[in-house]
């Protein structure tokens, strides 16, 4: 650049740049903390662990991995105060696990939680499926990944079914090229995003066997299991008071049994099933009491599931027949 | 003072301050991104005052969160033009308005050699004014340097 050919009255030397904050977080200024607890009195990590100990239910490897990032955090900001260098961790994560085992709802969480924990800067979430990255012709899939990344920075990707990106049957497939992109941004803007990964866990295995480059940038291998009994009723309990519903004990009592018999049939979806019986209890519960339309309903009768709304379910009559 | 006292080119916004730091320019991609413009990257090496179309790098950015991804347009603009004038538009597309809001240049030559004005005599007495650049009776692309 050229030297300024001016020269202002009362101003000596170069002009300089007033300081500005650095727009990245990696550089957070000395706190004074010196303990865990101060640390966490001065952040929203015991807030953001509570509120994921009360809102999902199960989940314990999931649980105890976001309890490990808070960790790291924690303690990157202890080290950072005493002047030692810390690096910010890989964040990008798989979660694989069967149908309906929450990995699009907590990958939503997962967005705000780092935001909250300050690893990403505006904790949006932007999801994506193949469709959304690959194009249609030579050239197209370039534009389109890089577009979805950088509407995704700041925050959290989420690729759902990303072994669809990758399909060995056609080597002119364009998922390749997509999926290099992403590697690269994966690689190189680590501070700007975080990518997770998600799919049924027998298809991700072969995704990864086939694309050992994504395998050893994810970090985070994350498996959800599949929900006990007793933890797919707390789920319905959670679903229902979330709509202002709830169950009778006797209609506790035949969800329980519905749940039994539901776990032994094909396509199982976990929290998914859970939550489409509810609505077609929901659906019976109204034809019930739409067929007496003389009685005057209180807020009980309207908030209340009989044992009769579930157990009309078409699985109750395999069981017996 | 005759010419052009900051001896570089002015256009846009902050064209008359000290060039902008990368951490300047995302703060004000992060304000464009706060009043909902989209960002776009345009460059050019005729920086003619009347030349108001540059050529676009790529498509304009809709839908942003971070100045993050903007930022990455401008760095491989730089990469890809480094010897061109690089600027940051961005356009604000609220019915009525549907225009550009805020328009900078983010990265320059390493030499602007600047316009000359050009005076013609006409029809006896009149005189006709014109802006001519130094470098611009260099073919394009070779202007500013390789």
């Amino acid at each position: 650049m050229n030297a300024p050919a001016y020269h202002l009255p009362g101003i000596t030397g170069k002009a300089t740049a007033p300081e500005i904050t650095p727009v990245n977080n990696a550089a957070v200024a000395d706190t004074g903390a010196r303990t865990v607890a101060q640390v966490m009195a001065q952040t929203q990590v015991q807030q953001v662990m509570d509120a994921l100990d009360r809102d999902l239910v199960g989940l314990k490897p999931v649980k105890s991995r976001i309890r490990d990032i808070s960790a790291l955090l924690v303690i990157d900001r202890l080290r950072l105060n005493l002047g030692l260098a810390a690096q910010s961790p890989s964040l990008h994560m798989c979660f694989s696990g069967n149908p309906g085992t929450g990995k699009t709802t907590v990958a939503m969480r997962m967005a705000q939680i780092l935001h909250e924990l300050g690893y990403v800067r505006s904790g949006h979430l932007v999801a994506v499926t193949r469709d959304d990255l690959v194009g249609q012709y030579i050239g197209h899939t370039a534009p389109k990944t890089k577009e979805v990344l950088k509407k995704a920075m700041g925050g959290v990707l989420f690729i759902d079914e990303a072994y669809y990106l990758y399909r060995p049957e056609n080597e002119r497939d364009y998922g390749q090229e997509a999926i290099e992109i992403l590697l690269q941004v994966m690689e190189n803007q680590r501070d700007d995003l975080v990518v997770i990964l998600a799919g049924y866990k027998d298809r991700m295995d072969t995704f990864f066997m086939s694309n050992p480059g994504m395998n050893s940038r994810i970090a985070h291998h994350i498996d959800f299991p599949d929900y006990q009994e007793d933890e797919l009723a707390q789920i319905a309990q959670h679903m229902l008071s979330a709509q202002n519903y709830r169950l009778n004990e006797e209609a506790q009592h035949a969800f329980a049994k519905y749940l039994h018999l539901r776990k032994q049939q094909p396509h199982f979806a976990n929290a998914r099933s859970v939550r489409n019986a509810l609505e077609r209890a929901r659906l019976r519960q109204a034809s019930r009491l739409f067929a007496n339309p003389d009685k005057e309903l209180t807020a009980d009768d309207l908030s209340t599931l009989n044992a009769e709304d579930i157990l009309a379910s078409r699985v109750f009559q395999h069981a017996k027949g | 003072m005759l010419t052009n006292p900051t001896g570089k080119l002015t256009q846009g916004q902050f064209s008359f301050l000290p060039d902008l730091t990368d951490a300047e320019i995302s703060l004000q991609i992060k304000y464009g991104l706060s009043k909902g413009y989209a960002w776009s990257v345009e460059y050019t090496d005729d920086a003619h005052p009347r030349n108001t179309y540059w050529d676009m790098y790529g498509m304009p950015m809709f839908d942003l969160n971070d100045p993050a991804g903007v930022l990455l347009e401008v760095n491989n603009c730089r990469k890809s033009f480094p010897n061109h004038y690089i600027r940051l538009m961005a356009f604000d597309s609220t019915r009525g308005i549907e225009s550009v809001a805020m328009s900078f240049i983010v990265h320059r030559p390493a030499n602007e050699p600047g316009y000359r004005l050009e005076r013609q005599e006409v029809h006896g007495r009149s005189m006709r004014y014109t802006t001519h650049g130094y470098a611009m009776d260099k073919p394009e692309n070779t202007r500013y340097g390789k």
